[in-house]
């Protein structure tokens, strides 16, 4: 035989050399060989089994927590859960014009989930267990990883219910409440369509960023046909707590930010401010879920970088060291806005602190999960980084864009950001037995 | 930097930037020319009363209710030697200051009223250490120059914005496009004297992106979009009586700043702090082609914000070679130079090629350049104070 065809497999009609088609197919030195290995692993992955391999190397893992969360419940995963370490965020556009692929969709992605947060494989049967002839169910990069405390939250955006003509795609848009609508321009917006909507989306979030990543990766090959990825978002460090017991961490401003926000155990101030009652707009599906309000948020690193620490400082309302408020105290403290200073109040008028907190909005409060990300560097050469900002409210109306308008206008961080991503998803509530996400939302009665 | 953030600011830098202040280090334990300083709402407790003199710092923590302040003041009481000021209870800054040999006063001032808690400090001679003063009359007339160079500019725009609206109402569109560059070029030297009104920068700057809902868009690039609408998708030329109201509302606009500038004054950490300012609107706008989304002319711009951020640094530089800050200077000097030579590269006739001309690598040359500027820049204002 010629070298010739081995040089230039994929230009070759079949036909051309009928004597070696095992060569052809997957370029492997022999199926017969790979017959055999595959039986060995195929052995070992029935009898230890992915989750139980996974569950093994938790033990050993440095910083693996022991249980893993659960999907089902009142509520979804992923929010009021002790805020973990990365993300992957991807946002999908539905492809299908069938309301029944899309349930049938939802439904995969839910037994999916479960799976993988439970420490399991994306599929039923697994990234090794499968038929050697074809390709896995689980795509196997976190073969030995533990569960990583993953979650999963889904989320509908406003195009799910009708396309931008209005028109109603999956007999959904009476049911879409008023303040599922896509977020208004804010001053200092510069929006990157392409990282902007999405009619559906999908938050992991893990303390090992390969078990997030496995999951997006996972759910989003499950999807395609029905949906497709319009966007993702990988973040680490995160900016924000959940739980009394976590310390608030750092943005990259390298300022603590977010001190005031809801905690898990706040549960009348997240009846108040996160979940949706059963008297509210759209209830009827969505009662006990939540909006979340995505916001990609550039820094200007390299110009924040050249401020002194005192200009800093006023701009965020709050010490670099300890995360008090200039008025005193604790981290926790309450600020003071009437303390007065040399020229104005000593926390000032337009810092960060003061434009956002609850006592200057009506006593909004939000519930956050936001990351730090750095997506390499730009053409200039600054980073390419941030927060993603993610916060669970109520009602974006009132609980949302009211504050983020007051900060475009008066936050004087607002010189150090720009704003190029933005999404609002309603997430409906938590699954029980037997039932799959957003069930409410499809119920016909 | 915009003017919101400098005036909230200025007033905190005059104290703050000026005497290096951070929040406490804990660095220098044991350190002779450390002195840890405890104010209470009735007390001002310094832990010695006589040092070397050098670089000192003040570890000031407030154990009191109120804002307090603290003061490093000469013999006469009077003076000004270094200060922190807006500390909140249970805080602590530092004060970091190169203090000559001779007899001082320290104050707390609980409250920041009245004239404080004060005890008499002496700094001795000390081998080795050289520590300058700097210069009264250098710091008069670096602020007196610089006034005069912003009402000059002011005057200028004020000129060339009447002849530019006057060819914009007359539908002369290639004169005034021809003009538009040119009068923006003395709004840019400025800028961020400009910038800190807070009610004229939205109605005359305002770039389309910055609108918020409802927010009435007028100004330069209000009448530059209509100037050059050709990247302006299904865009609806002005009508003559529109032109007439946006141009009238940007003249009446540039003579109400002119008339307030005229009757400005400057210190000189806020014309260090404008130098640095001037710098970071080149980064954040210029140098990435937003600020002229429409005519393009965005080097005319950067050029002018290098003009006014060079000005405002020459004016300061004997007070900086005064400091003893020599090294600063030179290096400086040098990045401002290197800037300039690159901009030359850029200029076409009187003014500059468009910003759709540069490649990406010239862009990012002229980025680092202002970069490598910037960093020695954010030092300037601690140095001259």
């Amino acid at each position: 035989m010629s070298e010739e065809p081995r040089e230039q497999p994929h230009e070759d009609p079949p036909q051309e050399s009928p004597e070696e088609p095992q060569e052809r197919a997957g370029h492997t030195p022999s199926r017969r060989a790979m017959l055999g290995t595959g039986a060995v692993a195929a052995a070992v992955g029935v009898a230890g089994g992915f989750g139980a391999g996974r569950a093994t190397a938790a033990e050993s893992t440095k910083g693996a927590t022991s249980s893993p969360f659960a999907l089902r419940g009142a509520h979804q995963p992923g929010i009021t859960t002790p805020v973990q370490d990365r993300l992957h965020f991807a946002a999908f556009d539905v492809t299908t014009t069938s309301r029944a692929r899309l349930i049938s969709l939802l439904k995969e992605w839910t037994e999916a989930a479960e799976r993988m947060m439970a420490g399991g494989s994306a599929g039923p049967i697994g990234p090794v267990e499968g038929d050697y002839r074809l390709p896995p169910d689980d795509t196997g990069e976190a073969i030995g990883l533990p569960p990583s405390r993953l979650t999963i939250t889904f989320g509908f955006g406003p195009g799910l219910f009708a396309d931008a003509d209005g028109k109603d795609r999956f007999g959904l848009a009476d049911r879409r409440p008023a303040a599922l609508e896509p977020l208004p321009h804010f001053p200092g917006d510069l929006l990157d369509p392409a990282r902007s909507g999405g009619d559906l989306c999908v938050q992991a979030c893990a303390d090992d960023p390969q078990v997030a990543v496995h999951a997006i990766r996972n759910l989003a090959r499950v999807g395609m046909g029905t949906v497709a990825v319009r966007w993702s978002q990988l973040g680490f460090g995160r900016t924000s707590s959940t739980t009394s017991g976590q310390a608030t961490p750092r943005n990259l401003f390298g300022f603590k930010d977010g001190t005031k926000n809801i905690l898990a155990e706040e549960t009348d101030a997240l009846d108040e401010h996160v979940w949706v009652q059963p008297e509210d707009d759209g209830a009827r599906w969505l009662a006990g879920g939540s909006y979340l309000a995505v916001r990609r948020i550039n820094m200007v690193i390299e110009t924040w970088d050249r401020q002194g620490l005192a200009d800093q400082e006023a701009v965020i309302g709050r010490t670099k060291s300890s995360g008090a408020p200039l008025s005193g105290g604790e981290e926790h403290a309450d600020p003071d806005f009437t303390m007065p200073g040399r020229g104005g109040p000593i926390v000032p008028t337009d810092s960060h602190v003061a434009v956002v907190h609850p006592d200057h909005n009506d006593g909004v409060r939000i519930l956050r999960r936001g990351y730090n990300f750095v997506d390499g560097s730009t053409d200039l050469g600054t980073l390419d980084a941030g927060l993603f900002f993610l916060a669970y409210v109520r009602d974006p109306s009132t609980r949302f864009i009211p504050m983020q308008t007051a900060m475009a206008k008066n936050d004087a961080m607002m010189e150090y950001l720009k704003f190029t991503g933005s999404a609002l998803f309603a997430v409906p509530p938590g699954a029980g037995e037997g039932e799959y996400i957003g069930q409410a939302l499809f119920a016909t009665s | 930097m915009t003017l919101r953030h400098l005036t909230a600011v200025a007033l905190l830098v005059s104290a703050l930037a000026a005497c290096t202040s951070n929040s406490p280090s804990g660095d220098a334990k044991g350190d002779e020319r450390t002195i840890a300083v405890t104010s209470t709402d009735d007390g001002c407790e310094v832990s010695t009363a006589e040092v070397p003199e050098g670089a000192l710092t003040f570890k000031v923590k407030n154990a009191g209710t109120k804002v307090t302040e603290f003061y490093l003041l000469g013999e006469d009481g009077l003076r000004i030697v270094g200060e922190v000021e807006n500390i909140g209870p249970d805080l602590a800054r530092d004060l970091v200051v190169n203090v000559p040999a001779g007899s001082y006063t320290t104050a707390c001032k609980p409250g920041m009223v009245g004239e404080g808690i004060r005890a008499d400090f002496t700094v001795a001679t000390s081998k080795g250490s050289t520590v300058a003063a700097g210069d009264q009359a250098t710091v008069a007339q670096a602020e007196k120059n610089y006034a005069a160079y912003v009402k000059d500019q002011s005057d200028q725009l004020l000129t060339k914005t009447t002849t530019f609206v006057d060819l914009y109402e007359a539908g002369k569109d290639d004169e005034a496009r021809e003009l538009y560059a040119q009068a923006r070029v003395h709004w840019e030297r400025i800028e961020t004297v400009a910038e800190s009104f807070g009610d004229l920068d939205p109605k005359m700057d305002a770039r389309e992106a910055d609108l918020e809902p409802g927010q009435k868009w007028t100004g330069w690039h209000r009448i530059e979009k209509d100037l050059w609408p050709q990247e302006a998708k299904d865009y609806t030329p002005l009508t003559d009586a529109e032109r007439t109201t946006f141009g009238d509302d940007l003249l009446k606009n540039t003579k109400t700043l002119d008339s307030r500038i005229q009757k400005m004054s400057f210190t000189v950490d806020q014309i260090a702090n404008g130098s640095r300012g001037l710098l970071e609107e080149v980064a954040t706008g210029k140098v990435t082609g937003e600020e002229e989304a429409w005519s393009h002319t965005d080097l005319w711009d950067f050029q002018a914000n290098v003009d006014g951020a060079k000005v405002g640094y020459d004016g300061v530089r004997p007070i900086l070679m005064d400091n003893g800050n020599s090294a600063l200077a030179r290096q400086l000097d040098s990045r401002f130079a290197e800037l300039q030579d690159l901009l030359d590269e850029h200029k076409k006739g009187d003014g500059f090629v468009s910003y759709t001309d540069l490649s990406k690598d010239e862009v990012k040359e002229l980025s680092d350049a202002v970069n490598a500027l910037s960093e020695p820049l954010s030092k300037l204002t601690a140095a001259v104070v």
